[in-house]
This record gives structure tokens, sequence and C-alpha cells, in this order.
């Protein structure tokens, strides 16, 4: 089931949450929509779900228009960031609303439950409350809440926002191998772009309202469009006007070329495999480099050491 | 470990003069001359009729109330718009004026002289000295209880889990039946019990529209005041422990409901 968005615009009084987007999600992908709190990545994903009427534009799902269409038949699966658990139902009841409003014989509906518990690994949980279960559980059982319906695509707005770390990167690549086997459309809203990274097929760069870039992982990462999403994608540093990655910068002993510049040691940071420089030029400008172990050993760095930095090379932006 | 005890001491002294004791008095008094005098005065054709007209006005009011005030919860927690602080004090009203003043206004409105109870009166339709009245003025002394309760629960519920249900294919009325109503069950069961004790105990403002005549449009309170002012204790007082009676019930409904979902 493929998503199409086309120049989908929403105001929420005088601020322009959604300015114009278009997106298309090809059926069977994982789509992340990745940018900074208020960059209206939330409002598209709801206004994909029906949640969220548009000002303008419309909403395409396999082809049909549903921008007319009520939320509760559009046929889609939601995961809200604070899982949104039915709090007075029990893990049971909460898994299997979507299929009781839809008046399943009960036989059927059990048997549905049951599977889906098992996905999620809550078997043993049934006949507790939310209240009950860790954040990663409800999470999970919102999940099974979710696919219970069979949707048509999988929405999903911040899910691991409210997890620690550990459990996040769990769920993540649970949902990443979950997706790989059920090959549901899913498309998810984060700020993070290392999970955005790390899960989607393509990822949807947004800021203001606007959509900045779309592309897979790599894509973005080493051909960014624009000086946002070559910031928002990964870490970055200056040398003189030239913006680039940490880690291309190199660093010699000696001032071979013309271009290198000179410039001390302040801070050495070794974080296992990766060792980061933090360096003062003579103007006083701060360069941040990123070595792997190997390199910083092989130049013997240390603290107060005079360095020749210069860009191994320089990362054209895209378009 | 004194000032504990102090603090106990002066909290059940002060519950004791003001509740237990003229509660208690009115018991000790109304069996005074034993239980026959009490219940004859009780069961006069006058004293049932003001029972049940009590009891009448109650089961109109609390319902009407009930779904105004859940209604009018969600418009105030969820909508934004101009006039809403208004609204919200409006609401407080029957709160802030005296039960007197709402009679008055009643009469104002619905009474022979005003415009439009003069055109309800040519279609044989009678507001005042009769029930209608007798309601209206009930509902709106009665009107901000459930709305009070309810608004901060809704908006400590949020929407949340009503946009979850309509994402798994509940209509909004049915996401609100199956997933809101049951988060606020306790908001809108305090405001009920509420609402009930004021509909039961209303006095100023149904004394002015109701015409006091006994036997037709005499509720329970005034029908006390009304054999207070006569001399006729047994009658008075029976009658207020009557009122107290169903008070206390519609308190232990609640409180059983509460015990049975174990909270």
């Amino acid at each position: 089931m493929s998503i199409e968005v086309r120049d989908v615009t929403k105001r929420f009084g005088d601020f322009s949450a959604l300015d114009s987007v278009s997106v298309e999600v090809p059926g069977g992908s994982l789509v992340a929509l990745l940018g900074p709190s208020g960059s209206g990545k939330s409002t598209l994903l709801r206004v994909i779900a029906g949640l969220e009427r548009p000002d303008a534009g419309a909403v395409l799902l396999d082809g049909a228009d549903v921008t007319g269409v009520p939320v509760e038949r559009r046929a889609i699966g939601f995961v809200f960031q604070h899982y949104a658990a039915f709090k007075h139902m029990t893990v049971r009841r909460n898994v299997a609303f979507g299929l009781e409003i839809r008046r399943r014989p009960r036989r059927e509906v059990r048997r549905r439950v049951d599977e889906l518990l098992e996905l999620v690994q809550l078997t043993g949980l049934a006949e507790r409350y939310p209240a009950q279960l860790s954040g990663g559980q409800r999470q999970r059982m919102a999940l099974a809440r979710a696919l219970a319906v069979q949707p048509r695509v999988l929405l999903l707005d911040e899910p691991f926002g409210a997890l620690d770390a550990r459990v996040r990167s769990e769920l993540r690549a649970w949902l990443r191998r979950l997706h790989d086997e059920m090959h549901v459309t899913s498309v998810f809203v984060t700020h993070d772009q290392e999970e955005a990274m790390e899960l989607a097929d393509r990822i949807v760069v947004m800021n203001h309202g606007r959509v900045e870039q779309v592309g897979d992982p790599r894509e973005l990462y080493e051909r960014p469009a624009n000086d946002f999403v070559m910031r928002f994608v990964g870490p970055v540093t200056h040398l003189g006007n030239t913006v680039l990655r940490p880690h291309d910068l190199d660093l010699g002993l000696e001032p071979d070329d013309a271009d290198g510049a000179e410039a001390m040691i302040e801070r050495l940071v070794h974080l296992g495999f990766e060792v980061r420089a933090e360096l003062v030029l003579a103007d006083g400008q701060r360069v941040l480099a990123q070595l792997s172990r190997d390199e910083a050993e092989q130049l013997d760095l240390e603290r107060g050491q005079i360095v020749y930095v210069r860009a191994a090379r320089a990362r054209a932006l895209a378009g | 470990m004194l000032s504990k005890l102090t603090l106990r001491t002066v909290a059940l002294g002060y519950l004791a003069m003001v509740l237990v004791l003229p509660v208690g008095a009115i018991v000790w008094r109304t069996f005074s001359n034993g239980l026959a005098p009490v219940w004859q005065a009780v069961t006069t054709p006058d004293a049932l009729h003001a029972f049940w007209l009590t009891i009448l006005i109650t089961a109109i009011v609390v319902p009407l109330n009930t779904v105004f005030g859940v209604a009018c919860g969600v418009v105030l927690a969820r909508q934004h718009f101009p006039g809403k602080r208004l609204l919200d004090s409006v609401i407080n009203l029957p709160f802030a004026v005296s039960p007197v003043v709402v009679g008055l206004a009643l009469v104002l409105v619905y009474g022979q002289t005003g415009r439009l109870g003069s055109w309800l009166a040519e279609r044989g339709v009678q507001i005042i000295f009769a029930l209608p009245g007798m309601v209206l003025a009930t509902l709106f002394i009665s009107l901000p209880y459930v709305v009070r309760e309810v608004t901060p629960v809704l908006r400590e519920v949020g929407v949340e889990q009503e946009e979850a249900a309509r994402t798994l294919g509940a209509t909004r009325l049915s996401a609100f039946l199956r997933v809101t109503l049951p988060a606020i069950r306790w908001g809108v069961t305090y405001g009920v019990v509420l609402t009930t004790a004021r509909a039961l105990g209303e006095f100023g403002a149904v004394a002015i529209v109701s015409g006091r005549l006994a036997g037709q449009t005499e509720t329970l309170t005034l029908f006390v005041e009304n054999h207070f002012e006569s001399f006729d204790q047994a009658g008075a007082y029976g009658a207020a422990l009557a009122l107290a009676a169903l008070a206390l019930l519609t308190l232990l409904t609640m409180t059983g409901l509460r015990r049975r979902e174990g909270h």
C-alpha cells in the first residue's frame, strides 16, 4: 500500500505547520520523517492518519484520494509516543479493541489476540492492566493493538521517544525485523538521526514545515542537499569557511602542503574505536577532528601538540 | 505526638460541633415522642406527595445536568474559542447568585407578566407555580456540579486514548463512550452525587417559583419549612429526617460502587 501526500498545507492559527508538503512512500517500505521539534513531521503523520484535516492538498492511499475519509475508515494503524493505552482495560482487551469494534466472532478475536501477544512477547501478561507494564511492554502492546486490525499502513509517532536508551535500541531492532517479516508500509516520526538511519529505507528530512530532502540514509549523509540537512544528519565542523564532517579532516605532523592549517590539540577524547581531537587554529577558530584509534596512535597525538589540519575531501552539497 | 493529637481533637471537635450535633439533634428531636406520631406525620397525603415530587424533580434534573455537564466539560477541556472564559464564569453563576434571585428571575421571564410567560400561557403551558418552573429552578441551581467535577478530569485524560480508539475503527461517539467515559467515570459519579444532593435540598428558588401549594407544588424542603412555621414539630422533623436519609442513601450508593471497584 503506497502513500502519497500532495501539496499539503496545515496552519494552526498563525503557525504554519506544513507548507505545501509533497511526499511519496512506496508500498512495503519503511520511511522515517526526520526533523527537529516544530518541523511539522508529527503533523504530517497525523494528516496521513486522518487525525488532522489539511487546509489544502490531498492524501492518497494506493492512489485513492482519502483526504475526506475520517480516520476510522482509513484502515491505518497508529502508534503514539506515550502509548495511548486504554488504562481501564486489560492488555488482552486493549489488543482486542479494533476487532471488537469490527464485531468479529469471539473465538476469532481470542485466537488473533493470542497470536499478536506472542508476536510482541507479552503472552503471560494478557490479564494485566497497562499501569502494571513497563514502558517498553506498553509500547509493544500498543503495537500489537495497531496490528490487530491488519492495517494497510502503520504510522508511528516517535514510538521510542519515551523509552530509555537500552529499551529503545532493542525495540528498534525488533521493529526492523517485524517490518522485514510483514512488509506493511510503515512511516515513523523521529528527531533522532541515528534512529532514522538505522531503521529506515528512506528518510524525509523536514524543517519549518517543508521537506528539505528525501533520500536513503547514505545519500543524505554523503550528498546533503543543503546546510540544514548536512548539519542535521551528522556531526559537522568548520575549517575556514568550509563545513565538513569531523572524520573528513586529515591531521599531519609536518606542514607538507600550502593548505595545511596550523593547529594546537586542546583536548583528546578516547571513545573506544574513535578518537576525537579538539583543535584550535592560530586565529582562534575551533575545529573538531575525528580519527580512528589506529590513526591517532600512528601520529602519537597528545595534548598541547602542534598539528597541521586540512580537508581530506570537501563534501560538495548536492542540488 | 502532642501536636498530632491536638490536631485530631480539633478536627473531630469541629466536626462534632458543626455536623454531628445538629444532625443528632434532629434525630433526637424527631423521635422524642416515639415513632407513632412521626410515622403519622410523614405518611399524610401531603407529605407523601412532597416526597414523590422531590424525587420526580431530582430524577428529571440529574440526568439532564449530567448530559449537559459532560458535554460542556468536553467543550471547556478541549476547545479553544473566543468567549471561553466567559462561558467558564457563567457556569459558576449558580454558585454566586442567591437561589432567591434565581427564582425571581424565572418568575420575571416565565411568569404571566413576562412576554415569554404570557405567550406560553396563551398556549396553555404553565411554567411558574407548576412543575416545569420548579424543574427549571432546580436545573439552574444544580447546573455547575457535573461540569466542575468532569472538566479537570477530562483535561487530565486528554484526547490521545480517544484518538487511538478512532484509529482502531471507532466512530467519534463510540470512541467517547468506550474509552473516555470509563476514564472519567469517577468525576461523573462525584458530579452526579453533588447534583443529586443539591437538587434534593433546593429551597430558595423553588420556594419562589412553586407557589408552595401543599399537595401540589410542595417539595420536601418546602414541606419541612411549612410545618415548622405552623408548629407541627413531628411533621417538620420527620420530613427533615426523610430528606437527610435520601441524601445519605445517595452517598452510600456511591461509596458502595467505589468499594466494588476496589478503590
